[in-house]
């Protein structure tokens, strides 16, 4: 009956043939020392020839083992406990592996994940492309060698010849990316399944190799499973999407009618939550309900606030934090018998963030965006140029004084898996700053303690647990705590939030605004995320190559910006074009 | 036209997962709290440890060795230093259940006592080498620059020096006045580079976190740093090495004792006793065979113990 339903949907793309991959009901586990843990309950799914098909969910959600699982690459605990998967009307499930491995590369090809860590750096890139042609008895001998650069040039990429000869190291992420595209597409497959085959790279490098994927993959008249997290990304590339949540595909349907129109609840909260989607339309209205957030500000307690110096105001226009023509260059070591050579990872940068207003810091990586971060913190010294803080230059700043800094400014790192300290409780992770501060008395510092947890919504009882017990938003929210157990005025998000599920991610962007809203907080928000600073900032620097390329209100950046870079960022935002219709 | 592919029924099923935006948190910390509470790391491995045949076994072990260690007069009352050529190889007989050796000492005696001098050189030579080489490796590795510059060529220096040879000169100059303490203090002297390597290393991989810069960043000195944040999260490897090797610490006190160097002979040695028993290989073994075997007990236990906490440690190796 899912078949039926399907050949419904897509009538009209291929009402001439069946699909060329069938999921129905499947159901697949782990066994773990629990017992069985349900990764894929009931999940169907219909591909058709040619088609672009895209599974979104969050991390956990089961979305990559349902792919691995019509290939058969589940580990070894992995069980497919029911259900069937039928690729061009043969049961797969039933496959031997010596035929299963026949199927892996000729007939569905697969992009992975990290293409960093998918090609062995032992061997020439070329040479690893010729044993995918080996294997699956393409060309052998010259033929391949010609095979080899045919498709890396397919991939997109130049000077195939010479390419061909390199290593993996001496490739960027996005060549890497290509040339494993390049490989998943050596036998011509009918389907490629690509597992989130961009999230490791920059924007406009995602945009590039999605576009060429796209070129690709219509030309050759691949069919392509798309399993991504960005329901953006998935919207623009794909014909059919499947959202899946814990285990299940909890909506399915043509990609412009679930963004428009979203049926379940979760994918509504997906919709409304997801940064690209809804910072094109719902920016304004997004940034207003976020500020003046009734039920946010009903949960305040007003006991924190008091004891703050700082009054809240988002109007007043003093400058709390400016940069002067920063400078930072790095030493590179030359070659044998030659002189070391200076790398500029900042070069003049000037910028000044007025009080309770935030500023980001746009750029891919290596623009410096970080290395600003770091001089702003005092973690770092720049070579030239200074930082005030409230006017005061803050490098000669010493023992008491730089202190009292410390007090000021405060940090919220991207990994929340190494931003708490593993062997610290939850309690003495926030008790930290405190007592290096000398703050209070143990009962002052419970009571701070658990003032902050609340604030950050989390329950009282987390004081006793770890961070090993914490999930990845979780954790941030525990490092937000920590950063604002000082009442900092300058709060410095490098990345905050871009190791985050979309969901967790809007929610602690909620709180990062409605905490800036309680407590008069500047923030300096470090992202490679145009659309995430969307909703967050009101003034944005783009970076690039560690200069600054445009600096203005958020507003003129996103709806008149100066620069081609800005532009094609602005571009590559995934999902950016896509008329909403009105969403919740 | 319909907008889904997925049986309605499905979909209706779906229905109940929604609920406004403060859905996520709360499934967190839900499952957070159906966990028993408070797991630190430590409490985790020790919880796989527990369930180790490995560390069982190695565990009752070296909890005989200890009670034996501290306590030998309940496992034997006679007195091991008795010895007479009366009995000189002696057949076991009441009270004496493994016979005597060629000096007429009660073997059984001997093994029982000879367990203290081995364990005490095994556990202070570990101690001091943790100490040595955990401070040596730590400053070398959190500090860098031309600190761990120096600090790592003194660790060659005395990383190309052969450990017992080293000792063996030595303790060559105290020849005639040996105690344990010698053994313990030259065993130490050359073998706390290993450890301090590692813990050079630990530290190196540990002081990148952004934990410790976070705790920079709030206002705390490097060196709070390096006790506070640091080294507890370097400390895992330090602790396997440290087991294992101190199995191979006893192994060098007996080494030494059998070369003439180790204790005297009025300290009962496994070591000792098995060099005096070399002669008797083929016609009484057993003079030679139970320090030996005692020894061999006593050196798997702790080099079992240490494949046990590593495996537990590590949670890469866990299989949970």
């Amino acid at each position: 009956m899912t078949g039926d339903a399907n050949q419904t949907v897509d009538e009209a793309a291929t009402a001439e043939t069946g699909p060329l991959l069938q999921i129905s009901d499947l159901e697949v586990g782990f066994k773990t020392q629990n017992g069985m843990v349900s990764a894929v309950r009931g999940a169907n799914l219909s591909v058709y020839p040619g088609q672009t098909v895209a599974i979104v969910g969050e991390s956990g959600s089961g979305k990559s083992t349902l792919a691995h699982t019509i290939v058969n690459l589940l580990p070894d605990n992995g069980r497919i406990r029911r259900g069937s998967i039928r690729f061009r009307d043969q049961e797969v499930t039933q496959f031997s592996k010596r035929r299963m491995a026949a199927l892996r590369g000729s007939s569905i090809g697969l992009v992975p994940q990290d293409p960093m860590s998918n090609l062995n750096p032992l061997w020439r890139v070329g040479f690893q492309i010729k044993e995918t042609l080996k294997a699956n008895n393409i060309a052998t001998g010259k033929a391949a060698d010609k095979r080899v650069r045919e498709l890396l040039a397919e991939a997109g990429l130049p000077n195939a010849e010479e390419r061909a000869r390199q290593f993996p190291h001496e490739f960027s992420g996005g060549m890497l990316q290509r040339s494993l595209i390049a490989m998943g597409l050596a036998a011509r497959p009918d389907l490629l399944i690509a597992d989130e085959p961009t999230s490791a790279l920059d924007v406009t490098v995602q945009h590039q190799i999605l576009n060429h994927l796209d070129g690709l993959t219509s030309e050759l008249n691949v069919a392509v499973l798309l399993i991504t997290h960005d329901l953006g990304l998935a919207a623009e590339r794909a014909e059919h999407l499947a959202v899946m949540y814990k285990g299940r595909i909890v909506e399915s349907g043509p990609a412009l009618d679930i963004l428009q129109d979203p049926q379940h609840p979760y994918t509504q909260r997906l919709v409304h939550s997801a940064p690209s989607l809804a910072s094109r339309r719902l920016e304004s209205e997004h940034q207003h309900i976020q500020v003046s957030d009734p039920s946010a500000a009903a949960t305040e307690t007003t006991d924190g606030a008091t004891s703050r110096d700082a009054a809240p105001g988002a109007t007043s226009t003093d400058t709390v934090l400016e940069a002067e023509h920063l400078v930072k260059s790095f030493p590179i070591r030359g070659d044998f018998g030659q002189k070391s050579t200076d790398f500029k990872a900042v070069d003049d940068v000037s910028f000044s963030l007025q009080r309770g207003t935030t500023m980001a810091l746009v750029g891919e990586s290596g623009s410096g965006k970080s290395t600003v971060a770091q001089i702003t913190l005092r973690l770092l010294r720049p070579t030239s140029g200074r930082v005030l803080f409230d006017g005061e230059d803050i490098s000669p700043l010493a023992s008491k004084e730089l202190l009292r800094l410390r007090r000021k400014v405060q940090p919220i790192f991207q990994n929340p898996y190494g931003t708490l300290d593993p062997m610290y409780s939850i309690y003495r992770t926030i008790e930290e700053p405190l007592r290096t501060h000398g703050i209070g008395n143990q009962k002052q510092r419970r009571q701070k303690i658990k003032d902050l947890l609340e604030k950050v919504a989390m329950p009282a009882s987390t004081v006793n647990r770890y961070p090993n017990e914490l999930s990845g938003g979780q954790r941030q929210r525990i490092a937000i705590a920590r950063a604002l157990a000082l009442d900092p005025e300058v709060v410095v998000c490098d990345e905050a939030v871009s190791a985050l599920d979309v969901l967790v991610q809007d929610q602690i962007l909620n709180l990062l605004n409605d905490l800036q809203g309680e407590f008069g907080l500047s923030y300096l928000f470090i992202s490679h995320d145009l659309a995430v600073v969307r909703q967050i900032a009101d003034d944005v620097l783009v970076m690039r190559h560690g200069q600054l390329v445009e600096a203005a209100s958020t507003d003129e950046v996103f709806g008149n910006p100066q620069q081609q870079y800005t532009r094609d960022l602005l571009e590559s935002i995934p999902g950016g074009h896509i008329p909403l219709g009105n969403t919740a | 036209m319909p907008d889904t592919s997925i049986p309605r029924a499905t979909r209706a099923g779906q229905q109940r997962y929604v609920a406004p935006l403060d859905e996520t948190p709360l499934q967190g910390v839900d499952a957070v709290s159906n966990e028993s509470d408070g797991s630190s790391l430590w409490k985790d491995a020790f919880r796989s440890l527990i369930r180790q045949p490995l560390f069982i076994i190695s565990g009752l072990l070296i909890l005989l060795i200890l009670v034996v260690v501290a306590f030998p007069w309940l496992f034997t009352s006679a007195d091991p230093t008795y010895c007479t050529l009366d009995n000189s190889l002696a057949e076991p007989r009441a009270g004496h259940p493994l016979g005597f050796n060629q000096q007429g000492c009660d073997i059984y005696a001997r093994v029982i006592y000879g367990a203290q001098a081995s364990v005490m050189v095994g556990a202070f030579t570990t101690l001091g080498v943790v100490i040595i080489g955990g401070i040596i490796g730590a400053v070398a590795g959190f500090y860098g620059g031309w600190i761990d510059a120096l600090l790592s060529r003194i660790m060659d220096i005395f990383f190309a020096l052969p450990f017992v040879l080293a000792a063996i000169v030595v303790l060559q100059l105290v020849r005639d006045s040996i105690t344990v303490w010698h053994i313990i203090g030259v065993l130490a002297a050359f073998g706390w580079t290993q450890i301090a390597r590692i813990t050079r290393g630990a530290v190196i991989s540990t002081k990148n976190s952004d934990f410790v810069t976070a705790s920079t960043a709030v206002g705390a000195s490097p060196l709070k740093n390096l006790v506070r944040h640091v080294l507890p999260n370097a400390i895992a490897p330090v602790i396997v090495t440290a087991t294992v090797s101190l199995g191979i610490y006893i192994v060098a006190e007996a080494t030494l004792s059998y070369l003439g160097l180790g204790l005297p002979s009025t300290i009962v040695s496994w070591g000792a006793d098995i060099a005096s028993a070399q002669t008797l290989i083929r016609t009484n073994p057993e003079a030679l065979f139970f320090p030996a075997a005692a020894l061999a007990v006593t050196v798997l236990s702790f080099i079992m113990m240490g494949d046990a906490v590593r495996d537990a440690l590590d949670p890469k190796a866990r299989t949970r």
